[in-house]
Formats: C-alpha cells, sequence, structure tokens
C-alpha cells in the first residue's frame, strides 16, 4: 500500500507512552507498542486531536522555518482568516500584515480575499438542480480525510472546489507571474498554518494534482515575531483586505453565512462532524442543502496552531464578520476572470480509502469477520487500553490483522498465567 | 452475530419505542460491510434500509428484529415485527403517508418515506402485512 504523507509526527522522546492521543483519535490510527505511541499512517487524517491531548507535547506538525524563504526570488506569505482573530478587534490589520512581510517576505495575501472568491463561486454552483443534498463544504480536509477513510459513499456530495488557501495561492502566483516578469519556480508562497491538515494538503493536496504552495509556517512559531515587528511598522501600507464576511469564513458557519445559504447546517469538533456524517449516509438530512463540518472547535479559529484560544477568536471575527465593509477587490470583472482561468475547480477525482477493510478477498473477509467475533468474545470488553489499543474490539482487529496478538490483553495473559501454574508450570 | 462457512448473519432484536439504541443495528451493519470492503454504494443503500426498518420498528410496532444475511454476492434484510400490522399497504408505500403519531413526529421520525425508502434502496422488496397481525419485509441487495 502507498504511504500517506503525513504532517503530524510524535517525538518519541518525549513520548511517554500514556493512552490520551490512542483514546482521542477519532480514526482510531494510534496505538501504543513498546511503551511508545506509533501512528497507522493510512488511517491518519491529520486532525491534530493527538496534538491537543498529549500532556508532553510529543506530538508535532513538520513545518518549515523562514530559512527557506533564501530559496525564492520572490516570497509571498499567505495569511489565514484566523489570524484576525489572534489579535484584539483593534488592531490595525494592516500593521499585522507589515509585521509578517518584515519577516522576509515580498507580498502579505489575505485568505479571506479568496473565500470572497469563493463565496461567490459556491453560491453558483448551488444554484444547480442536479446536487446530491446536503452538498458537503470542501473547506476543512481532515473532514474531507474522514469521508474518504470513513464515509467513501458521501464522496459525491463534496462540492468540487479547491479551499481558499490553495485558490488564494493561485490567484497571488499568477498575478506576481504576470506583474514582475517571474518565473514559477521563482516564487515561494507559504501559508501561515493554524492546522497539521491543512499543511497535509500542501504536499499531499485533495482533488487537485498539485499545490501552488511551496511550504508552511506554523502561526505559533511566527507569532511573537509578528507582534514585535507590527510595533516597529513606520510607514503605514495599506493590504488588499476581505470582506467582512470573507474573514468570517474562519469561525464555524461563516461559511454559510456569507455565501447567504439558509438552509445550512455547520457542525465543529471532529467527533461531532462525525455523528453528523453518520446521519447523513443514513439519508437522514437530504433536506438540508449545504453542510459544513470543521474538524476544530469554532472553526479555524480552533486549529491547534493557533495562539488564542478559540472561543475568543471567535468572538472576535464574529465582531468583524458583522461590520459592512465592502471589498473592493472583488468586482464582477475579477472575479469572471479567476473562474476562466479554471483556478477553483477539482481536477482530480477523490477516491475512497479502502483502510477499513480486513480483506480484498470478499470471502477471506468474511472468515477473518467470524475470527473477529471469537475474539470479541473472549476478550473482557472493558475497554481499558493497557493492551496498546483503543478498544476491546479495536485490538480484536489487530489480532485479525496480524499486527497483535490475544496475549496482549492483560486479562488472557493473566488467565493463561493461571491455567499454567494450575498445571505446575512456571513461568 | 453468527456465521457459517460463506455467510455473515447478523441479528438485532429491537424494542418498541425504543429511540436510545435506534440506529445502532444499522450503524453495525455498515462497519460490517465496510469491513468486508463492500463497494460504498451498496453499503448506503444496505444502512438506509436497515435504518429505515429499524425506525419502523421502534416507531409502529410492539417490537420485532432484524435480520441481515452478508453472502459475497447478495445482502438480504428480514424485518420482522410482533404486530399490529398495516391496515393498508398500498397507501403506506405512497410517499409522505405516515401513520405516527404526532409526538413521534415531533421527534423528527415518521415523515413517512419509510417503506418507500426501503424500497428503492432494494433489488428485490417484499413485504407482507394484515391489520392486526405481524409484518414482515424482505429486501435483497446485489453487490
Ligand atoms: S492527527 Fe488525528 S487522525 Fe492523525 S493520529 Fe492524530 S488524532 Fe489520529
Ligand atoms: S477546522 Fe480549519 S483549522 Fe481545523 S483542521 Fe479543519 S481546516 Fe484546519
Amino acid at each position: 500500500m502507498k504511504e500517506y504523507f503525513h504532517s503530524v509526527v510524535l517525538d518519541k522522546h518525549k513520548c511517554n507512552g500514556c493512552t490520551n492521543c490512542m483514546r482521542k483519535c477519532p480514526t482510531e490510527a494510534i496505538r501504543i507498542r513498546d511503551k511508545k505511541a506509533v501512528i497507522t499512517k493510512d488511517r491518519c487524517i491529520d486532525c491534530g486531536e493527538c496534538i491537543r491531548v498529549c500532556p508532553y507535547h510529543a506530538k508535532d506538525v513538520i513545518v518549515d522555518d523562514l530559512s527557506v524563504l533564501k530559496n525564492y526570488k520572490y516570497n509571498i506569505a499567505i495569511s489565514p482568516m484566523s489570524l484576525y482573530g489572534q489579535f484584539s478587534v483593534d488592531t490595525d490589520m494592516n500593521k499585522v500584515f507589515s509585521g509578517i512581510k518584515a519577516l522576509g517576505f515580498d507580498c502579505v495575501f489575505d485568505e479571506g480575499l479568496s473565500a470572497d472568491v469563493l463565496t461567490i463561486a459556491i453560491r453558483n454552483i448551488l444554484k444547480s438542480n442536479n446536487l446530491q443534498k446536503p452538498v458537503i463544504s470542501s473547506f476543512c480536509p481532515a473532514v474531507l480525510r474522514i469521508i474518504q477513510v470513513r464515509f467513501p459513499s458521501l464522496i459525491d456530495n463534496i462540492i468540487e472546489v479547491e479551499s481558499p488557501m490553495e485558490v488564494g495561492a493561485r490567484i497571488v502566483k499568477t498575478k506576481a507571474m504576470k506583474e514582475y516578469g517571474l518565473d514559477f519556480n521563482d516564487i515561494g508562497v507559504f501559508y501561515l498554518a493554524q492546522c497539521p491538515a491543512r499543511v497535509t494538503s500542501i504536499n499531499r493536496p485533495i482533488g487537485i494534482r498539485s499545490s501552488y504552495i511551496n511550504g508552511a509556517m506554523s502561526i505559533k512559531s511566527i507569532y511573537g515575531d509578528i507582534v514585535k515587528n507590527a510595533k516597529k511598522v513606520q510607514k503605514d501600507e495599506e493590504y488588499m483586505r476581505a470582506s467582512p464576511k470573507g474573514v468570517g469564513w474562519g469561525r464555524a458557519g461563516g461559511q454559510s453565512y456569507a455565501i447567504g445559504v439558509e438552509n445550512y447546517l455547520a457542525v465543529d469538533g471532529i467527533e461531532h462532524v462525525i455523528k453528523v456524517l453518520e446521519e447523513i449516509e443514513l439519508g437522514k438530512l437530504s433536506n438540508i442543502d449545504y453542510f459544513e463540518g470543521l474538524a476544530c472547535i469554532g472553526g479555524c479559529v480552533g486549529g491547534p496552531l493557533n495562539v488564542e484560544n478559540p472561543f475568543i477568536a471567535k468572538a472576535r471575527i464574529r465582531n468583524i464578520a458583522r461590520t459592512s465593509e465592502k471589498c473592493d477587490f472583488l468586482n464582477n470583472e475579477f472575479i469572471n476572470e479567476i473562474l476562466a482561468q479554471g483556478l477553483i475547480n477539482w481536477t482530480e477525482k477523490i477516491t475512497p480509502k479502502g483502510v477499513m477493510t480486513l480483506d480484498d478477498d470478499i470471502a477471506k473477509a468474511i472468515k477473518k469477520i467470524e475470527m473477529l467475533n471469537q475474539i470479541r468474545k473472549e476478550l473482557p470488553g472493558t475497554d481499558c487500553g493497557s493492551c496498546g489499543a483503543p478498544s476491546c474490539n479495536a485490538l480484536a482487529e489487530d489480532v485479525v490483522r496480524d499486527k497483535a496478538k490475544i496475549e496482549d490483553c492483560i486479562f488472557i495473559l493473566k488467565e493463561k498465567i493461571r491455567e499454567k501454574e494450575k498445571y505446575g508450570g512456571k513461568l | 452475530m453468527s456465521s457459517n462457512n460463506d455467510k455473515i448473519i447478523l441479528e438485532y432484536y429491537i424494542m418498541k419505542n425504543d429511540f436510545k439504541s435506534a440506529g445502532e443495528a444499522s450503524s453495525n451493519v455498515k462497519k460490517v460491510l465496510n469491513q468486508l470492503g463492500v463497494d460504498s454504494k451498496t453499503v448506503r443503500r444496505v444502512a438506509i434500509a436497515t435504518y429505515e426498518a429499524e425506525m419502523n420498528i421502534v416507531i409502529h410496532s410492539n417490537g420485532g428484529n432484524i435480520i441481515v444475511t452478508i453472502s459475497s454476492d447478495k445482502i438480504e434484510i428480514i424485518a420482522h415485527d410482533e404486530g399490529p400490522g398495516i391496515k393498508d399497504i398500498e397507501l403506506a408505500m405512497q410517499e409522505g403517508y405516515s401513520t405516527a403519531s404526532n409526538q413521534v413526529r415531533e421527534l423528527g421520525f415518521g415523515a413517512g418515506m419509510g417503506i418507500p425508502n426501503m424500497k428503492k434502496c432494494s433489488d428485490v422488496f417484499s413485504i407482507s402485512s394484515h391489520e392486526n397481525e405481524k409484518t414482515l419485509v424482505s429486501m435483497t441487495m446485489y453487490m
């Protein structure tokens, strides 16, 4: 099987082998082996839940540091909508963008601008009559991956447009090439990431062949410098800024509000999203027009690489989204040009990941299910986690997949020891 | 759950008015089908049909059971209940017709899509019932 690239990684030296991440992982991707957490790569959706719960900070995200900027002639930073929530409402965002620029970038692009473009594109798509309802937003890559892994039958409901991050990169890179006569490879585009899910999408995009983005820095790692730089800003520069509704995309429900769909459902937090996807799969929500599922609590303001508390950040963004500033960048001509360039739509089909399947041959898989049931009956059902699997069911599956032994269960082991002793055997 | 040779048989007992566990049978069936690598469109059809059958038993009957038999080429679902039966099957087959009580409708169930939905999801569908008798629904989906 093909290896999947992930941005979430484990620092073995820091890992204590506690079971916190294993229990929290929504795809049961984590096992504890030899007192260290191990991530099963093809199950991980890069949601970052494990980063949040690790008390030892052993889980981290692979990102770039600023030294990579020297590899390009011209560097562009894409600033995510959630960044607006990281500063107090009265902060002048022009100063913040100048602070980002002073890190070594030549240009700063507000991701909310591309959200504004997508608002219009999605609004148009939703007018079509032959859509599978509910149409599922393609915004959160962790949700797209959970659909691939656990809800493949819902793939056809996903709206086939790229995320604001990617669309922004495409707009700004194309523009810089034209304006400065630069080559594609001369320009470095970097995303200031709030979450591992987006970082993974740069290297392993969904729905397109390759990303226009060259790398990412985490908001956490550069926040302090941005604040320092912003304080020092001498001349006031005006940046092209997203409309308040574009900025609002960073919180749960913000997309639907911007698009203006009335009959929508916005759900945040990966566990809640999974529950609602279950319902959609049962055909129960086909009366809903648009489903916005976000892996993080509050939406992107809850991304694990942010600095500010998600609830505070969400309230700030909500305040901005209420104002009614217009965005002059968004004239029809401009949008039509973007749409005509095909910078928005998916070009590749997304495929299910059959990672839940026990065997490619169904007859063999049936046999394995039988085995699974036998093992399940033997296990105590306490879900204690001492075996290194998140539940007794998960251990049973691991045994069937030849990835664990039933004696990894301490209850079974104890019984076996007792039995041995009864017949005079010594350990 | 039991299995013999090349079949898996899943059996669920469903109690009247048990909204707390409603949906567990269909979730479980779905999980097993995914483990078997059954294609996602079939999984969805079976999940929807099982869910509707489950809800019908919970809402309309005095309790019953659902037996799902999975073999390598087809899935058969048999839903059986203890009555009180359906007075007019023709009518129940119409989309939007429902005898669910107001209380149940307020919970968001009983929109009258149950039987037509089950039929839509199946390749072979049959239902037999009379007033004050047991209802038996049988559905087959080919892979
Ligand atoms: S990132 Fe999410 S899916 Fe991946 S191992 Fe961590 S908790 Fe599991
Ligand atoms: S909700 Fe936003 S921040 Fe969280 S994983 Fe999805 S895209 Fe990333």
